[in-house]
């Protein structure tokens, strides 16, 4: 009767420990989504440092357009986040102000702003992930760099959009600050570079859709898209982001990304 | 014969044009390596003081003015070599003192990966509050653009920079100092007495040509941004002291003279950025031949991310300004945010706009004064911004020196052209 009672306790200790084992396992499908998530950073990797312009063109339900004109510098960090530098030439009031960031995985991003008029370098809270860049339906968080850390996964299916084999796999962002309660996420199964985003809010309905277009290959290995259209399905703007004059590994190091480059940044 | 000779001057000419084209094109390959770029503004600005002045010659309620200040860049070397002009110019239609230029900025650069050396005229902006900006120092005030004291003359500096693991140090050599500009006769948020322009005094036998030195390190440590520095130099802050001048009418004419001290100032500056709350600290000690003090200026800001299911952001902010001097009388050295709270509200809509709406409270703990300010702004198409300024000011207490301000609230309106 006793040793019963023993070996009871024991075989459900054991299943258990079992059960618990396989609850913090990932399932087939988010080992899956993470696999994908990997091998897509892992496949672009090695770009050490790069330049480029963007140009923003805000639209609103009217149809009336802004212009914003940018320029980025960033600089891969093994093991860490990128750091990068934003400039901003257009509109022209904010001309010449800059924005300095060293983002990490996990923990809160740095970041300081450059206000021309007053000469001023301001340290700012990165909190605010979910706000809009510049009044575009970009979030900040839609153009920070893609760590895997940031989110968890589960691999959802292989579909095809516009005739191209597609991995559709599900992302839910770590941090609590997102906007977002999960992005859905197409990646082309030959290269690995993603086509399409849906995002969903908060409440978990579809808020955003961010398309990528005519995707060109530098130095032979880091697929860049020249284009992408983002557009906000609740409140009918969209924002086109163009970008130009892609440059890899020119030489850019971290003496290029503190306050004294902050400052004279153009 | 003569035709030959043509020949030959033909040739030459042909030869000596040619170059020419050549050098020419040489020239353009290098004028191609210099970036050359042109931006800056034009502002009209109209002010309505909603009371006729206190004094008699103050202007009674319009004050219009014009402003333009352009920038000239010109970079090479991949912008690590760099030029900058940035002329201001100000035409008032009511304050012949408002009426001013300035170089705000004429300087050149030279930047390496862990060395910067700046030379010419420039602004160096230090501190991290924003009601009163305690340890910046560099910077003469031109008092006359506003009375928040934001707006900066140039000032010249040999400035090198340098990047270290443990922070960035930068030292100064200021080879002479500028002096404050102050509200004319006609204008208005004046001290009761004018400040005679003319009429200054230094207590360096050297004037204004004094060099004045600073050393500042600043870094950046997890959360926190740290800034510290020693000034040895000509006060920016004159002492006011009334002077009589007795004129061939023998009429007596009561002004305002300025006396710039030397002093020794330390200061720190501190900011902590903790999630959603920046905490804020700055504090000096200024030593002069006539008085030495402490100063601090202590708070924080916290922002509401996207308020009310909104891409607005709602800040709040509380400074409270600190002096050891105590309480300011009148014709005496003193402070005049000894015990001021500041209360402040930030709303950014995040529009295309760039919509900003600022609402700030100030009150002297001591007196029964405070001010009240409402600046808003927004942007309209790509080129235009307004802004909307309303202010204020409230004292009961003819001691105090605000008193002398308590007939000059005004509404602000301002347009600029971006180009």
């Amino acid at each position: 009767m006793f040793t019963k009672k023993i070996l009871i306790s024991v075989v459900s200790a054991l299943s258990l420990t079992l059960v618990g084992n396989v609850s913090l396992a990932l399932t087939l499908a988010e080992q899956k989504g993470l696999d994908i998530s990997i091998e897509a950073k892992k496949r672009d990797m090695g770009w050490q440092d790069n330049t480029a312009d963007m140009m923003m063109l805000l639209r609103n339900q009217q149809g009336q357009e802004s212009i914003r004109e940018i320029k980025m510098k960033s600089l891969e960090i093994q093991n860490d986040g990128d750091k990068s530098l934003t400039i901003f030439n257009k509109p022209r009031d904010v001309k010449g102000t800059a924005f300095l960031s060293f983002s990490h995985p996990v923990e809160a991003d740095e970041q300081w702003l450059f206000l021309p008029a007053l000469k001023r370098v301001k340290r700012i809270s990165s909190r605010n992930k979910s706000g809009p860049f510049m009044g575009s339906e970009f979030a900040f968080e839609d153009l920070s760099s893609f760590e895997v850390e940031k989110y968890t996964y589960k691999f959802l299916a292989e579909e095809s959009l516009n005739e191209v084999k597609m991995f559709k796999v599900e992302q839910y962002p770590v941090d609590e600050n997102s906007g977002y309660t999960r992005r859905v996420v197409w990646l082309d199964t030959q290269e690995y570079r993603v086509y399409k985003i849906d995002f969903y809010d908060r409440k978990n309905s579809l808020l955003k859709t961010l398309s990528f277009m005519d995707y060109k290959q530098y130095l032979t290995k880091h697929w860049r898209a020249d284009k992408q259209e983002m557009i906000n399905h609740q409140n009918g703007k969209s924002t086109e982001l163009q970008w130009s004059n892609y440059a890899f590994k020119t030489g850019l190091s971290d003496g290029d990304f503190n306050r004294n480059s902050l400052k004279r940044a153009r | 014969m003569l035709i030959n000779k043509i020949k030959y001057k033909f040739a030459t000419l042909v030869l000596c044009l040619s170059s020419l084209s050549l050098q020419m094109s040489s020239a353009s390959e290098v004028a191609s390596d210099v970036e050359f770029e042109v931006s800056g503004n034009i502002a009209l600005e109209q002010r309505y003081f909603f009371k006729e002045g206190l004094y008699t010659q103050q202007l009674n309620h319009y004050q219009a003015s014009v402003s333009v200040e352009p920038e000239f860049y010109w970079q090479w070397n991949d912008g690590n070599d760099s030029v900058i002009f940035t002329p201001f110019y100000r035409l008032d239609a009511q304050d012949n003192n408002r009426s001013h230029g300035d170089i705000r900025e004429l300087a050149y650069i030279h930047a390496r990966d862990d060395w910067e050396l700046r030379v010419g005229f420039r602004k160096e902006f230090w501190g991290v509050t924003e009601f009163q900006h305690l340890v910046d120092v560099i910077n003469q005030t031109d008092g006359v653009e506003d009375f928040d004291g934001e707006d900066k003359l140039g000032q010249q500096m040999i400035n090198l920079s340098l990047v270290k693991e443990w922070g960035i140090v930068d030292v100064f050599v200021l080879p002479g100092s500028r002096e404050r500009t102050f509200a004319g006769n006609e204008g208005r948020l004046r001290t009761p007495i004018v400040v005679d322009e003319n009429n200054v005094s230094y207590e360096s036998s050297a004037g204004q040509q004094h060099v004045d030195f600073a050393v500042r390190w600043a870094h950046s440590l997890g959360d926190f941004d740290l800034g510290a520095y020693w000034f040895h130099g000509t006060n920016r802050d004159p002492y006011l002291t009334t002077s009589t001048e007795t004129r061939v009418t023998s009429l007596t004419r009561y002004s305002l003279k300025q006396h710039y001290s030397q002093m020794d100032q330390l200061g720190i500056d501190v900011q902590a950025t903790l999630g959603d709350w920046l905490w804020k600290f700055e504090s000096i000690y200024r030593d002069t031949s006539l008085e030495d003090f402490w100063a601090t200026q202590a708070g924080f800001e916290y922002t509401f991310i996207g308020i009310f299911d909104t891409n607005s952001d709602l800040g709040l902010l509380i400074e409270h300004s600190w002096d050891s001097r105590g309480e300011v009388e009148l014709g005496k050295q003193g402070s005049l945010l000894q015990n001021d709270l500041f209360l402040g509200a930030r709303l950014a809509l995040n529009d295309m706009q760039s919509s900003e709406l600022l609402m700030g409270i100030s009150s002297d703990l001591d007196h029964n004064a405070f001010s009240f300010l409402i600046e808003a702004s927004s942007r309209f198409g790509d080129n235009f911004t307004v802004s909307f300024d309303l202010r204020l000011l409230q004292s009961n207490d003819p001691s105090d020196l605000l008193y002398s301000l308590s007939r000059d609230d005004h509404a602000q309106l301002s347009v600029a052209y971006y180009f």
